[in-house]
């Protein structure tokens, strides 16, 4: 269970996330929406500590994140992230891609590595390209990747920074399809996300958060058919 | 006894050999002062990457001192000076600290350069794995940094390689200055500054088409 009390996060004087209280289930698929610059991305950041926090907590089944001593990259392992940006690797096939992290960080053997990465990239579509390089694959294909990335470590949470929102139109779908599957199979899911459709078929709750504030969170039926704040009645009648 | 083979007035084949030696020691004096100041210039590249205003008011202005001056001041001011503080140096070790230097100088910029032209999402990217700094920054900021300066790198160890030359004005015999000995006995300068060309060439071309080969390989 992921937990976040009264967080506060600034960049200098930018005061970017303005008291956040948020608990996420095991189990849940929560969809993050809101306006650009909202603090949708640094949410995301503070809950795996790739930001430190000025105030509040984010504890991580029992373990606070931004304490001293906590072993942030052993906690970053349950908690796998996939960017907007794909971030593949480039200098390493769509195999090793994947392979690397368990290898250097959980000290599995090649052989092993291997191993997860070819169940990984199967399991997003991507069995047939276990030694392309990254600059073969299209924008698509290489989310996917990060996808399997991310899985390979054997993550308890997936977060999700706007995964699709630097694809081409055309493949998006592929991507949505691979996160809906994961949500299927019972992943414990942080999605921010412009995708209303994903976001009102898939999620159990959606967030909406504005100006750094989280102003509404509810199921998908509430915040789509009858949001209660105003910012977000006028947030979903421009996007839509 | 001499042989008596000679390809013109004075020039034995002897000649040829001590040529080669001298390419040798050119080879050598050059190998060791790119793999020191490689190692170093990554280190001091580092340093400037991570930009503490310490850090940058220390190296920085150290690495353009070295970078600026001309190497054949610095060989000849440090062989001098350098007894004084008590360093008793022979050529071939002066040459080898400056030519370290210099290439450690010329490297710290090429290595920013390529710790630089890493994403920092792509870095963020591999923290979210887990990965500690250091594995960030070995696995993935000095592969794909690495590549992308690779050429640059090239270009400075083969220009310190030829600056190497230098180093004969403090007596080492290395391919310049075997020339200039030969010269003098023979009077054949062309065909002795042909033949320590040819000599340079030798030692530069397979590194080049080696370089290459690499750029085109990690291009696909
Ligand atoms: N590294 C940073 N340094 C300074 N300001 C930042 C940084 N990252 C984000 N911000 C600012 O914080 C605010 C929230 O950003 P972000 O979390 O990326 O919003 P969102 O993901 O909702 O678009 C924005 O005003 C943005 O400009
Ligand atoms: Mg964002």
């Amino acid at each position: 269970m992921i937990e976040i009390r009264d967080l506060h996060k600034y960049f200098g004087a930018l005061h970017v996330l303005k008291g956040i209280n948020l608990d996420v289930k095991k189990g849940e698929v929560l969809s993050v929406i809101g306006a650009s610059g909202s603090g949708k991305s640094t949410l995301l950041y503070c809950i795996n500590g790739l930001e430190p926090i000025q105030q509040g907590h984010v504890t991580v089944d029992g373990t606070d994140v931004h304490a001293r001593g906590t072993d942030i990259n052993g906690l970053r392992q349950k908690l796998g992230m996939v960017f907007q940006q794909w971030n593949s690797f480039p200098h390493l096939t769509a195999l090793e891609n994947v392979a690397l992290a368990p290898r250097i960080v959980k000290g599995k053997s090649r052989a092993e590595a291997s191993d997860i990465a070819r169940k990984q990239l199967g399991h997003v579509g991507l069995g047939e390209k276990l030694d392309v390089y990254p600059s073969a694959l299209s924008g698509g294909q290489q989310q996917r990747l990060a996808i399997a990335r991310a899985l390979a470590m054997e993550p308890e949470y997936m977060l999700f920074d706007e995964a699709t929102s630097a694809l081409d139109p055309e493949l998006v779908g592929e991507v949505l399809e691979t996160m809906r599957m994961l949500a299927e199979e019972g992943m414990t899911m942080i999605c921010v996300t412009h995708e209303m459709g994903f976001a009102r078929d898939v999620s159990d709750r959606v967030a909406f958060f504005h100006q750094g504030v989280m102003e509404e969170i509810g199921p998908p039926a509430q915040i789509f058919g009858d949001a209660q704040s105003e910012h977000t009645r006028k947030f979903l009648a421009n996007v839509r | 006894m001499e042989p008596t083979v000679s390809f013109f007035s004075g020039f034995t084949l002897n000649d040829l050999w001590f040529l080669g030696e001298a390419a040798l020691r050119t080879m050598w004096i050059s190998a060791l002062s790119i793999t020191i100041g490689t190692v170093l210039g990554v280190l001091f590249g580092w340093v400037l990457y991570e930009g503490k205003w310490i850090a940058t008011l220390t190296v920085a202005p150290f690495l353009d001192i070295f970078r600026s001056v001309p190497l054949i001041i610095q060989l000849v001011l440090f062989y001098n000076f350098a007894p004084i503080v008590g360093l008793n140096l022979d050529p071939f070790a002066s040459g080898v600290v400056i030519l370290t230097i210099y290439t450690a100088a010329l490297v710290a910029n090429v290595a920013r350069g390529g710790m630089e032209a890493v994403p920092a999402p792509m870095r963020r990217a591999a923290r979210s794995l887990g990965m500690t700094y250091w594995q960030d920054l070995r696995h993935v900021v000095l592969p794909i940094g690495g590549r992308a300066v690779f050429p640059a790198w090239v270009g400075v160890a083969l220009g310190v390689m030829k600056d190497s030359a230098l180093v004969s004005v403090l007596g080492y015999v290395e391919l310049l200055k075997a020339s200039q000995i030969l010269i003098t006995r023979t009077q054949e300068p062309f065909l002795i500054l042909t033949l320590a060309g040819a000599f340079y060439f030798a030692l530069s071309y397979p590194i080049s088409r080696y370089a290459a080969t690499l750029e085109r390989k990690w291009a696909q």
